[in-house]
């Protein structure tokens, strides 16, 4: 489908290269039929062309219902998965395809926590075996191994008196907290916690996530933060990019996310969430979107989220937005951008991270000043776009209108 | 003041385990009027869900024990006999399961699972118990109802699934309804849509509903008066306004800071409550949350009673020794309820 173009540098990013950048990563599992033969049928469009980096020391939160693909996408950063399109760097180097011993590295460098920390934990490993296994396999002495084990116990807030345990007999919360240890054991630069508390409970979820806090803290650690709630994460990202049906919807900086969401698949999701004040929930009035997510293997086309978006006019079924820019650095890939003014629409950018199949047209206001190439073609209305068909002319609403801009080829 | 729905009086259940007698419901009472929302919240292991099973008959077994009543209709729900329940449940009080796809079976069509407790209840045909089905299904927002009677539940999405459940539930029109953590397993949009759809059904049955979650947010938005449980006694009762603007338990409080919420701007470190709840072999002497609390004092080893101890609100609850006023200034930290932190005794 998407074959890999060329890729620009993302402008903020020059000085250093990010911890951690995904260009245009595409995961699709294929769909395998037939008893003889394996034909493959079709695919899941699990991961679809994502683009995302993460800078030293700081979080990037990835939100999106079940099915979105944010856990597959985080097993791709820690390359448990290989993905099947675009490229993966760490510290700007290609990781994207490498095998298992050139990977050893970076392995070092990247851990993984998972959301059910008893199904994670080897239920016959003590406590103390399970903590010390990265670092075994890295070559640590058994008894370096040891004294570090019971060092990391009491970071993470466990007495390390209970080397010698197992498992079952820890709750929930300590389990993870045992889950972070492990992580931490061979010393990461980031660790990618798919959903690390969204089985606890509340009061539990506010202790680890105080404590991820303090670790970030202390030894400058970045985070992938997995979870499908907006309010934990707002909590401890940076970043924030909503997912839906594999593709990012909306990337911005935590506050502003909140302050002013873009995209109103991000809309929904807020307004969703009831808020632990009754008052206010009364007082506010609450859109709940119809519907549930398309199936992936199937994808609509155009935007994902026009199936159930209740501004989406046809503009939207045929031709997929780009991640435009507005300012303050918050990216929407919508055709209809909400909480923002039509001089921010018309002052926004493409950006770079738009997906390769995205149109050229952007969300445009009512006085969009061009520039003089855009201006040139703007007669033209339709978007010229690789595969997308051609935009409909002065279709839509009429609050706004298509505007050509200048793609990144 | 009109007779309750259901009356719950001194609720006592406990299980014999080989290590000893785990008293999972500590005396537990509450009612429940038509029209209503009770939400009961609390901790995994606090007794809510055994609580609400228990009414549904669902924790007989020979190491159970049970004291208390539970008075629905003139009969009690915890001295029936089997033959009572089978003819309750379902036409008097039913239950909704937090993991429907556990709860429905995975080889009979939908339509059949909810033909046959309709069925089992009253003398209709199939035809009629499959075309009531089909209407029910319509009636929680199952788009294609009609055709989608002969679906199995593999076919159904979770929250598709989990309509299925309320449908079954409602098929009935029973007079109280438990809910048992409904919407934890599904996404936020979804669980919106079945909140709506809950809010909506009981309110034209005119039902009383029991709605267990530890979701705060659920609580502001779907309950009427709130029940707080911790490990296994009811700590503070009130409406939600209550215990949501005035909360007097330090528990409730603890519960209250932890919890992310969405429209604000995130506080530089949460409240969490310090500690694990007790195991319930070993429940602490006094007041239970004693161990986990800062403001712990010497009269908290005696059990506080469950009273009001505010005048004028006689109806919210609390079960601590500290007086009105100290709370209103130990339960502020940092602008906002939570749980202050201190040193705690082991």
């Amino acid at each position: 489908m998407n074959e890999d173009g060329p890729v620009q540098a993302d402008p903020g990013a020059s000085r250093q290269p990010p911890l951690l950048q995904a260009e245009h990563v595409q995961l699709y599992f294929p769909i395998k039929y037939g008893v003889l033969v394996n034909r493959t049928v079709g695919a899941v469009h699990a991961v679809d062309d994502v683009s995302l980096s993460l800078t030293e020391g700081q979080t990037l939160g990835i939100v999106g219902e079940s099915g979105c693909g944010k856990s597959t996408l985080a097993r791709c950063m820690v390359r448990l998965l290989e993905p099947t399109g675009g490229t993966l760097r760490f510290r700007g180097r290609d990781i994207t395809h490498l095998r298992r011993r050139p990977l050893q590295p970076f392995r070092r460098e990247v851990q993984l926590v998972f959301q059910d920390p008893s199904s994670s934990l080897n239920p016959r490993k003590r406590v103390g075996q399970i903590v010390a296994a990265p670092m075994r396999l890295q070559g640590v002495e058994r008894d370096a191994a040891r004294a570090r084990v019971r060092e990391l116990l009491d970071r993470v807030g466990l007495n390390p008196e209970h080397v010698n345990r197992f498992p079952h007999e820890f709750s929930g919360g300590q389990r993870q907290r045992i889950g972070v240890a492990r992580a931490l054991a061979v010393n990461p630069r980031l660790i990618v916690l798919d959903e690390p508390v969204s089985a606890l409970d509340v009061s539990v979820q506010a202790q680890v996530i105080n404590l991820l806090d303090d670790l970030q803290d202390d030894l400058g650690l970045s985070y992938v933060f997995i979870a499908h709630d907006l309010s934990v994460v707002r909590h401890v990202s940076d970043q924030i990019a909503v997912m839906y049906l594999g593709k990012v919807m909306e990337l911005s900086p935590a506050a502003e996310l909140y302050r002013k969401p873009i995209h109103p698949y991000t809309g929904a999701l807020l307004s969703a969430i009831p808020i632990p004040d009754p008052k206010e929930n009364r007082g506010r009035e609450q859109r709940v979107i119809g519907g549930e997510p398309p199936n992936p293997v199937s994808p609509p086309p155009g935007c994902r989220f026009h199936t159930r978006c209740p501004w989406a006019t046809k503009v939207c079924a045929e031709v997929e937005p780009p991640l435009a820019e507005y300012p303050g650095g918050h990216l929407a890939a919508c055709h209809h951008p909400r909480n923002v003014s039509s001089a921010e629409i018309s002052g926004a950018t493409r950006s770079p991270l738009s997906p390769l199949s995205a149109g050229q047209l952007m969300p445009g206001g009512q006085q969009a000043p061009a520039s003089g190439a855009e201006k040139a073609r703007e007669s033209q209305v339709t978007a010229r776009t690789g595969d997308a068909p051609d935009a409909p002319a002065g279709e839509g609403s009429s609050s706004w209108h298509l505007e050509v801009v200048d793609g990144c080829e | 003041m009109a007779e309750p729905l259901l009356d719950v009086q001194d609720l006592e259940v406990s299980f014999a385990t080989e290590d000893g007698l785990v008293r999972a419901v500590d005396g537990v009472s509450f009612t429940l009027d038509r029209g209503e929302v009770v939400a009961i919240v609390g901790e995994s292991g606090s007794g809510k869900s055994v609580t609400v099973m228990t009414l549904m008959g669902l924790t007989r077994s020979p190491n159970a024990r049970f004291a208390g009543s539970a008075r629905l209709h003139g009969g009690d729900l915890v001295t029936a006999s089997e033959e009572e329940l089978e003819r309750v449940r379902g036409r008097e009080i039913a239950m909704i399961f937090q993991d429907p796809i556990s709860s429905l079976s995975p080889v009979q069509r939908i339509g059949n699972q909810i033909a046959e407790q309709i069925r089992a209840h009253e003398k209709i045909s199939k035809a009629a118990a499959l075309d009531r089905a089909a209407d029910l299904m319509e009636r929680v927002g199952i788009p294609h109802a009609r055709d989608r009677v002969r679906a199995y539940p593999h076919e159904f999405s979770g929250g598709m699934r989990q309509r299925v459940m309320i449908a079954m539930a409602l098929s009935l029109s029973p007079g109280v309804l438990i809910a048992d953590e409904p919407t934890t397993a599904l996404d936020v949009t979804i669980q919106a849509q079945i909140l709506k759809e809950i809010r909506q059904l009981s309110r034209e049955s005119d039902s009383g509903v029991i709605f267990v979650t530890h979701d705060l947010g659920v609580v502001a938005d779907i309950a009427d008066r709130v029940l707080v449980m911790y490990a296994g006694r009811l700590v503070e009762q009130g409406t939600v306004d209550e215990i949501f603007y005035d909360p007097q338990h330090p528990y409730t409080w603890g519960l209250m800071g932890s919890v992310t919420r969405v429209d604000r701007d995130p506080p530089k470190r949460l409240p969490a409550i310090p500690g694990q709840p007790p195991s319930l072999l070993r429940v602490p002497e006094g007041c239970h949350f004693r161990p986990r609390c800062p403001h712990a004092f010497d009269p908290c080893r005696q059990v506080p009673p469950l009273e009001s101890r505010l005048p004028g609100s006689p109806d919210h609850l609390d079960r601590c020794w500290l007086t009105p006023a100290d709370k209103r200034v130990k339960r502020e930290v940092g602008g906002r309820i939570g749980l202050a932190e201190g040193k705690v005794i082991g």
